[in-house]
């Protein structure tokens, strides 16, 4: 208790008060006098009382601080001084305390903002319970590894599997319409088996979860709102249970809401969550494919013993149902891979690119410590020589770099905090939605703690870095004026190499944004089979029900209404003024790369493998309006309908793959079933999926011999295509008020704005933006050292210069350092960049890591960067005048 | 000065506040020599080490102090014991004692066993 009370006020005095050692030092005085007085009366003379007096209190000063020491605390106190010291010397020096904390605070800022996005995608947990034993489900086939599953496979994998404890499907359902009192309106869902929410182990926060079997075809229709569409559609009103939903025109009873922090990427932004009724075609349909497949691994299941498992069961099926199986197997991955794989490779990209920025920060900021260090020789011997302790002046330089670090962290977090929300602002809506789970994307514990874990390491750096440069026995030397022969070994020896790594490192980060930004330009400017500019699109969903009146549900008869509504589209439309020529397709270019139909062509056995192409059904104008090419045949006619023979058109790569060495026009291939389609002509390959993915074997046929009621209109305009947009939906509405249109773009801002060309845009331009810091602190850097490397030898110099050396001798020795250093920099960076370019190869696209042009044209833009930043200070020794250089000092 | 014992860590808190309880307020140089002349002038006070001492008694609240003016007319710095300082003389004296006692006994064993 009394040591506390103690404490308290020991550190209540680490303020320091004038008034305290006053009150001592008059004590002091007053003890002295006391004895003196007495000495006297016992007859010494004043001077040896004194003198008795002093010697018996063991000496003013050192009772004084023995006093100071006891009334502070000692360590805190030196701190407080210490950090007086250092603020004021800071103080003194702004450039370099500017230099420094905007450099820290430029090179942690980019460090937390990306972390932040790692943390949120790759360091966060998925708000599923357990979700390390979750793994995603697909159907491979010859086409890729992950699509769809039909609906009996589903049920046998289940079945028949013995390493999950659960295993359920979902569809997305991205054009669901929502019928309201008000009218109706797509809404996008997803339609999910019964213990869908059960296996990701999440609970509902209101209501209750789907029940085993309230998926079943004949159940009563149930659904499950999303926490948004709670708050946005009912207002977060606690009665909505139990009430009824039109869900494609059906109605759904609500069971339950899902809470806040759920988010499923590949169904978002779903918001409604229906049970999933299989409809009867594709109960026992095995090649109608819409089913994703999650499932919760058992305990001591690894993911490689369930893919073994989902595999040979793959297989039995293969071997029971050839005719729809064939080459189709499983394909069993985490699920965290399905949710945040698209992203992991650019975000470790953008983390290793900022921690190289961070590297140089560092080399930067401890370069010029160390150039400071050094000019401070003389004020650290005279401490040392006055009595400072090693200890005690290494603790003085942690303190001076200690405020340097938390000064730097202190803006860049606050840079940071901008920085994200600046990032996340950029992240166009339809992106967001596929990344749910940056969402709460902020300034968390993660991102504070790796705040401080950087900014300890960027404090030991600085603080060690003078340490080194402190006096050991050499305080003579320090003492000695000038110190010109030593002064700066250390520094040319340890100091100059460090500016080799900094451009190295710049080097590394340019080529880095060179294949990137040069993967980005090539993925813009790829054929893609059609002309871009002046094309426009919208999409068309036609109410399944109102168009399929009183007739079967699957839409066989309705085909008559379908076509009449396109032609009439397509008439109405294309004389539109400013519309040259419009085209039918159900699924538009540079999608997500689905719609997938198996085929056999006509005549052949069976192929070994199993035959898919993406399968696109289109108007007879569709492909002069894309203006694609046609390499051999023809394309549809007009009035070519179901009273015709089937045709088909195949893409130049499914002419290449499977009708090699022959003439693929006037073969047949079998879709389903008969009629089979004759091959009537061969266009060159449309990029139907991403524009990153290889392309595929497509084919298309008459949208007259087999319509769908979800279509998209596609315009090639003779004005600026954006423009006819609004008049297109609103003919369309002309037509009929009950036709959706949506998904209204442009084809240039179709590509511009897909997935893929967002990833590589958004790579290209981060790693740009560090690359091009980058090389300014670089250059900066190199300039620093030069800049140095010459005031120091101004002297030398002169006397080179008084001994007869050339201007153009002076400018050599100084560029010849200068060019030494760059180039080993720049071999250095280049050898790192290529091995860089080799683990980065995921985000490139038709770029290879060794790419000549890159390399070379980073070597010279660095090499020129480093003659400009060496010639200036070369300049300034070449006009040293010998005369007051060796009069100098 | 070599015959002459240096005081131990810890006693010097003891006896100054024992000088406090016996003389009421005193000043720093008043309490110097009071020890001094207790123990006969066999114990070497160091004066400098006092004042940190009577700081610390007085950061832990044993004392307290207020300038004042000494016998001689001279302006100086009196402490004086609190209750609380009472109270801690009382519990370090007999701390001292027993502790003086068993090493007493212990001295003057002379290798019986107990």
């Amino acid at each position: 208790m009394k040591r506390l009370r103690a404490w308290i006020v020991r550190i209540a005095g680490l303020v320091p008060r004038q008034q305290r050692e006053q009150g001592f030092a008059d004590e002091i005085d007053s003890h002295l006098e006391m004895h003196v007085e007495e000495k006297m009366r016992a007859g010494m003379t004043r001077e040896q009382a004194r003198r008795e007096a002093i010697l018996r209190l063991g000496g003013v000063e050192s009772t004084k601080q023995a006093y100071r020491e006891r009334g502070t605390v000692p360590f805190f106190a030196d701190l407080v001084q210490d950090l007086r010291f250092a603020v004021r010397q800071l103080g003194k020096n702004r450039g370099f305390a500017a230099t420094a904390i905007a450099m820290l605070a430029l090179g942690l800022c980019a460090n937390l903002a990306i972390f932040a996005f790692v943390d949120a995608a790759l360091i966060k947990p998925l708000p599923y319970w357990d979700s390390a034993r979750l793994v995603s489900l697909f159907e491979s086939n010859a086409l890729g590894s992950r699509y769809h599953l039909s609906y009996p496979d589903y049920a046998d994998w289940k079945s028949r599997n013995k390493v999950f404890q659960s295993m359920d499907v979902y569809e997305i359902d991205d054009g669901l319409t929502l019928t309201t009192s008000t009218g109706t309106q797509k809404a996008q869902g997803a339609r999910v088996s019964g213990g869908f929410f059960h296996t990701l182990g999440v609970k509902p926060v209101l209501g209750r979860d789907f029940r085993e079997g309230e998926d079943a075809a004949s159940a009563p229709r149930t659904v499950m709102l999303s926490y948004a569409a709670w708050q946005s559609r009912y207002g977060g009103r606690a009665d909505v249970l139990g009430e009824t939903v039109t869900l494609d025109g059906a109605p759904n009873t609500i069971v339950g809401v899902l809470p806040a922090d759920f988010h499923f990427s590949p169904a978002e932004p779903a918001e409604f969550w229906a049970t999933l009724h299989p409809a009867a075609g594709t109960l026992n349909c095995r090649k109608c494919h819409s089913l994703y497949g999650i499932a919760r691994l058992k305990d001591g299941v690894s993911v490689q013993q369930a893919l073994a498992e989902m595999t040979s069961i793959s297989q039995q099926l293969e071997r029971q149902y050839p005719d729809s199986n064939r080459s189709r197997s499983a394909t069993v991955v985490p699920l965290a891979e399905v949710i945040v794989g698209d992203v992991r490779p650019i975000l470790l990209v953008l983390l290793g690119g900022a921690g190289l920025l961070l590297l140089i920060v560092c080399v930067n900021v401890s370069s010029l410590l160390l150039v400071r260090s050094e000019s401070r020789r003389r004020e650290t011997a005279i401490r040392s020589a006055l009595g400072a302790s090693r200890t005690r002046l290494m603790r003085q330089f942690v303190t001076e770099g200690m405020v340097l670090v938390v000064a730097g962290s202190v803006v860049g977090v606050a840079c940071a905090y901008e920085a994200m929300r600046l990032l996340t602002r950029l992240i166009p809506v339809e992106m967001m939605d596929g990344m749910p789970y940056l969402r709460g994307l902020g300034l968390n514990a993660h991102v504070l703690l790796f705040a401080v874990v950087i900014s300890l390491f960027v404090g030991v750096l600085f603080s060690l870095t003078p340490v080194l440069r402190l006096p050991g026995a050499g305080m003579r030397e320090g003492l000695a004026e000038g110190g010109r022969g030593s002064a700066g070994t250390i520094w040319r020896r340890f100091g100059a190499n460090l500016v080799v790594v900094e451009l190295a490192i710049a080097v590394v980060l340019l080529v880095s944004a060179g294949l990137l930004g040069k993967s980005f330009y090539r993925l813009l400017h790829m054929d893609t089979g059609l002309q871009p500019d002046h094309l426009a699109m919208m999409r068309i969903g036609v109410d399944r029900n109102r168009y399929a009146l009183g007739v079967d549900r699957n839409g066989y008869a309705k085909d008559e209404q379908l076509i009449a509504l396109e032609r009439q589209i397509v008439e109405r439309i294309g004389s539109l003024p400013g519309v040259r020529s419009v085209g039918i397709t159900n699924g538009l270019p540079v999608g997500d790369g689905d719609g997938i139909m198996q085929f056999q062509v006509e005549g052949r056995l069976q192929l070994r493998e199993h035959n898919e192409a993406n399968a696109r059904r289109v108007s007879p104008g569709y492909f002069t309006t894309l203006q694609a090419r046609l390499v051999r045949g023809r394309y549809f006619m007009e009035g070519e309908d179901a009273s015709k023979p089937p045709v088909v058109i195949i893409n130049r790569t499914m002419a290449a793959q499977y009708f090699a060495g022959e003439d693929a026009i006037g073969k047949r291939i079998n879709v389903g079933g008969p009629p089979a389609m004759e091959v009537v002509g061969i266009v060159d390959d449309i990029r139907e999926g991403p524009l990153d993915m290889a392309m595929r074997p497509a084919m298309y046929s008459p949208f007259s011999q087999g319509p769908d009621n979800d279509f998209a209109v596609v315009v090639r305009t003779s004005q600026e295509e954006g423009s006819v947009l609004k008049d297109i939906s609103g003919t369309i509405h002309e037509i009929d008020r009950g036709i959706f249109t949506y998904g209204e773009v442009t084809m240039s801002d179709r590509i511009n704005d897909s997935p893929a060309a967002y990833m590589h845009r958004s790579s290209a331009w981060l790693v740009g933006g560090f690359a091009g810091m980058a090389l300014l602190l670089g250059v900066v850097g190199l300039y620093g050292v030069i800049a140095y490397s010459v005031s120091q030898r101004t002297r030398e110099i002169g006397v080179r210069m008084a001994l007869g050396a050339q201007r153009s001798t002076v400018y050599q020795l100084i560029l010849k350092e200068a060019g030494w250093l760059a180039g080993v920099g720049i071999v250095a960076g280049l050898m790192c960049s290529v091995a860089t370019g080799a683990l980065m190869r995921r985000l490139l696209f038709n770029v290879r890591a060794w790419d000549v042009p890159t390399l070379a044209a980073v070597a010279a833009v660095l090499g020129v960067a480093a003659m400009v930043a060496s010639y200036l200070p070369a300049r300034r020794a070449a006009s040293v005048n010998p005369v007051e250089a060796l009069r100098a000092e | 000065m070599g015959d002459k014992a240096d005081v131990w860590q810890g006693t010097l808190a003891l006896m100054v506040l024992k000088t406090l309880e016996t003389l009421g307020p005193l000043h720093g140089y008043g309490i110097a020599r009071r020890i001094e002349q207790t123990s006969g002038d066999l114990l070497s006070l160091n004066y400098g080490t006092l004042y940190p001492a009577l700081l610390k008694l007085e950061q832990e609240g044993a004392i307290a102090s207020e300038w004042g003016v000494s016998e001689n007319n001279r302006r100086a710095k009196f402490y004086k014991l609190t209750r609380a300082g009472v109270r801690q003389l009382e519990r370090e004296a007999r701390d001292w004692e027993q502790t003086t006692a068993i090493l007493a006994r212990f001295l003057s064993s002379k290798g019986e066993i107990a």
